[in-house]
């Protein structure tokens, strides 16, 4: 499914777990962060673009208890043993500690991003990011890691057969890296904010390779142009990202309308997942 | 009580501690290795099965459960080899290239391992050349393929593809699983099998080994 939860541009607040993208509303250095103002033809356009190197708080990292459970296979709200509860929370606390979380934000054009969409040319004939980003305001590509100790310990954990803790401590890591990419939404909602490039009905989604007809293969020309070799990141040659707990896409900007679509694709009759759906209804909601 | 049920018991309740010490004793005692392996190891991984399936139990109470079941096993597996008793068959198993989710596939590596076949598990992000090559050096009977992801499931058809150019095609059957992978799938990219969850995958890889 697409990687994303819906929020709004202007009028927004603060998520639950923090929803601050970086440390610089906590008090603490501000991230590395360049901007560039845009000539054409030798005339300003006053259009700031920005690079971004994202920090995050492990505790802006932290999931619920209930997203870690459902990564589990175990429904909201459903009552489970005490040790279960114990050993989610353990995994969480442990996950927390190893993680190193790094990421970095980029603002690109739509002619960019089209060539970033193609990438080898193995996507489905039409998709939805195909048809929603020709439409948006503003496009950034992101990537996100929780750094590589997290992935070694889930693969001690796992030699070790210390199995339950294992497949917790993974659930864990893969709803703290979900939440990578909301904090790269937010942060590239607050610069746009802070910029005056908003419109009160506007809406921050973001989209991965791999997913709804986006070909994993796509990552190639998504690194070629972010470069998250900086913060760690590297692809294998099936394109999935090194280390493993990290999350990457785009970052599609505009009205709620362009994010809304049918399931009617092709590849959506074998899809079983059906998170856009759970991402429209929040939009709606909003 | 018995031994074999004593063990049963505290297998499910995923005591790894306890069920390591009863299979030293039964051992001791000169209760037969495949007697422990199928009336006490077995048979607490089928009740586990079967509570999983019915949504009795959650997933962390099939891998403590698992985890009890290996502590017998580390027992158990020097006797069992020293006697010649084979697997029911082995099974290579991982998540297919492009794809990094595994819990599916993990379980049902664990439920394999829970009714007695040896697994190789290939971990995620595998190719389907190491799928072959690996059934090959090991001579496995059946190789398990999971995706989780549309965009990566096309990857299971490169293997029967492979498969049945190598002319392996029926000498190692291969079943298929993951949430987006229907029968359907399955039977469009000549797979012999799909299984729909952990504990009918089990059933569906039996069916396959003695087809063999």
């Amino acid at each position: 499914m697409p990687q994303c939860s819906g929020r709004r541009l202007a009028g927004r607040t603060a998520t639950a777990g923090g929803g601050c993208a970086t440390q610089q509303s906590r008090g603490v250095p501000a991230p590395e962060s360049r901007c560039y103002t845009l000539h054409s033809r030798g005339r300003l356009c006053y259009t700031v673009i920005m690079i971004e190197l994202l920090t995050f708080s492990t505790d802006d990292l932290r999931p619920s208890r209930d997203q870690v459970l459902q990564n589990q296979g175990i429904p909201a709200g459903v009552a489970v043993p005490a040790e279960i509860d114990a050993l989610c929370s353990n995994a969480i606390d442990l996950m927390l500690e190893i993680a190193a979380p790094a990421g970095v934000l980029l603002e690109i054009s739509k002619p960019d991003f089209a060539t970033v969409y193609q990438g080898q040319g193995q996507n489905e004939a039409s998709t939805p990011v195909g048809d929603i980003f020709p439409r948006a305001e503003n496009l950034a590509l992101f990537a996100a890691t929780l750094g590589q100790g997290v992935s070694r310990e889930i693969k001690n954990l796992f030699e070790s057969n210390d199995l339950a803790l294992a497949a917790m401590f993974d659930s864990a890591a893969s709803a703290a890296a979900d939440r990578l990419g909301e904090l790269a939404e937010i942060r590239f909602a607050e610069f746009l904010d802070q910029n005056g490039r908003n419109t009160p009905e506007t809406c921050v989604l973001r989209y991965s390779p791999g997913y709804c007809g986006w070909h994993i293969s796509g990552q190639k020309k998504l690194f070629e142009f972010l470069h998250p070799e900086q913060i760690g990141l590297t692809l294998r040659d099936s394109s999935l990202m090194e280390p493993l707990k990290s999350v990457s896409g785009v970052i599609i900007v505009g009205p709620k309308e362009i994010h809304s679509f049918p399931m009617s694709y092709p590849f959506c009759s074998q899809c079983e997942t059906r998170g856009c759906r759970e991402r429209i209804r929040m939009l709606s909601a909003d | 009580m018995s031994i074999l049920t004593e063990i049963v018991e505290n297998l499910i309740v995923g005591d790894d501690e306890k069920v390591s010490a009863l299979t030293q004793k039964a051992i001791d005692d000169g209760v037969l290795p495949k007697q422990i392996l199928d009336d006490g190891l077995i048979a607490g991984m089928n009740t586990i099965g079967q509570q999983f399936k019915n949504h009795e139990i959650f997933l962390p109470d099939v891998l403590m459960a698992a985890r009890a079941m290996y502590a017998g096993m580390d027992k158990l597996r020097p006797l069992l080899l020293k006697e010649g008793i084979p697997s029911p068959g082995k099974v290579v198993l991982g998540t297919v290239r492009g794809d990094l989710h595994d819990i599916g596939k993990n379980l049902v590596g664990i439920m394999l391992k829970g009714a007695g076949f040896e697994v190789i598990d290939l971990g995620n992000d595998v190719s389907p050349e190491k799928f072959i090559q690996t059934a090959r050096e090991h001579d496995a009977a059946v190789i398990g393929m999971s995706a989780l992801l549309t965009t990566t499931m096309s990857a299971m058809k490169e293997v029967t593809y492979q498969l049945k150019e190598e002319g392996l095609a029926g000498r190692i059957k291969v079943i298929v699983g993951g949430a987006p992978v229907s029968a359907e799938f399955a039977v469009e990219i000549g797979a012999d099998a799909h299984g729909y969850d952990a504990a009918n995958a089990v059933e569906r890889v039996k069916s396959l080994i003695s087809e063999n």
